[in-house]
């Protein structure tokens, strides 16, 4: 293959910055949910690229890649059930707005 | 330049592009569905990778599912989404020089790595990367307990989510 590795390593480092910063600036609660799954996918590429790039026989990169596949599916199902049983009760999706465990 | 390169830079210029919008665009609608771009994207970088079956799964998965289920809570708590105003905190340049920071150690970070602009070796002919995958999997000597946990995780978030999620 002609790709350099650090190719991959670059998009996924800008990939995971981008994700950072929609999950530091934006307000809304969905909003930052979507930076997270784009800072997940920056992950599974290294991941992958990784598995590419080494021994081909030895599947770690590949089974960790699915493992995060799992836990991204997971934690979107529970949190986008956090946000919407949050709307119900507070008619807002804005995260600043929910400040029940402050004090 | 190769083929395989130009296709390569299409396509992360694509991915860039796309999670830029996703980070910046005012309605949370078109965000997610820039999602679903950058996921495309990615999906075809695990074909370039010759992982084939991840691409299925990112496709499966990642849109098939995820994406949609955004697009459901979207829809679901649009009314209050207050198109108007900023989108993002008043401190958001502080977010983005952080982010700037993270992409720019990161890349220091592994430019500094001596693998750093290491070439794939080519895939034998006759290598069965998704039978060792499968294998790998349920393999008690490789990644049968992740694999069993990880099912266990998925049905824990599926109770919880039905829990949280329905009227009381």
């Amino acid at each position: 293959m002609s790709i350099p590795l650090s190719w991959f390593l670059i998009l996924s480092a800008a990939l995971f910055s981008i994700g950072l910063f929609g999950v530091l600036a934006r307000k809304n609660a969905i909003a930052i949910l979507l930076g997270i799954e784009l800072m997940l996918n920056a992950v599974n590429i290294n991941l992958v690229a990784f598995w590419r790039y080494g021994t081909i026989a030895e599947m770690a990169g590949q089974v960790f890649a699915i493992i995060v596949f799992a836990v991204a599916a997971a934690e979107v199902a529970v949190g986008l059930a956090l946000i919407i049983s949050v709307y119900r009760q507070r008619n807002t999706v804005v995260a600043d707005d929910l400040d029940l465990m402050k004090w | 330049m190769t083929a395989e390169q130009i296709i390569f830079l299409i396509v992360a210029a694509g991915i860039v592009g796309s999670a830029l919008m996703v980070v910046t665009t005012r309605k949370l609608i078109h965000a997610a569905l820039w999602l679903v771009a950058a996921l495309f994207g990615v999906a075809i970088l695990y074909a370039i990778l010759q992982a084939g079956f991840l691409v299925v799964v990112q496709v499966v998965v990642y849109i098939g599912a995820i994406a949609i289920l955004f697009i459901f809570a979207v829809m679901l708590t649009r009314r209050e989404l207050r198109d108007q105003g900023p989108q993002v905190r008043k401190g958001w340049w502080v977010a983005g020089l952080l982010g700037v920071l993270t992409f720019a150690g990161l890349s220091f970070i592994v430019s500094q790595w001596e693998g750093f602009s290491k070439l794939a070796a080519e895939i034998p002919a006759d290598a069965d990367t998704l039978g060792s995958l499968a294998t790998a999997l349920v393999s008690p000597n490789a990644y049968v307990l992740p694999f069993e946990v990880a099912s266990v995780l998925l049905l824990a978030a599926l109770i919880g989510a039905v829990y949280l999620a329905v009227k009381k």
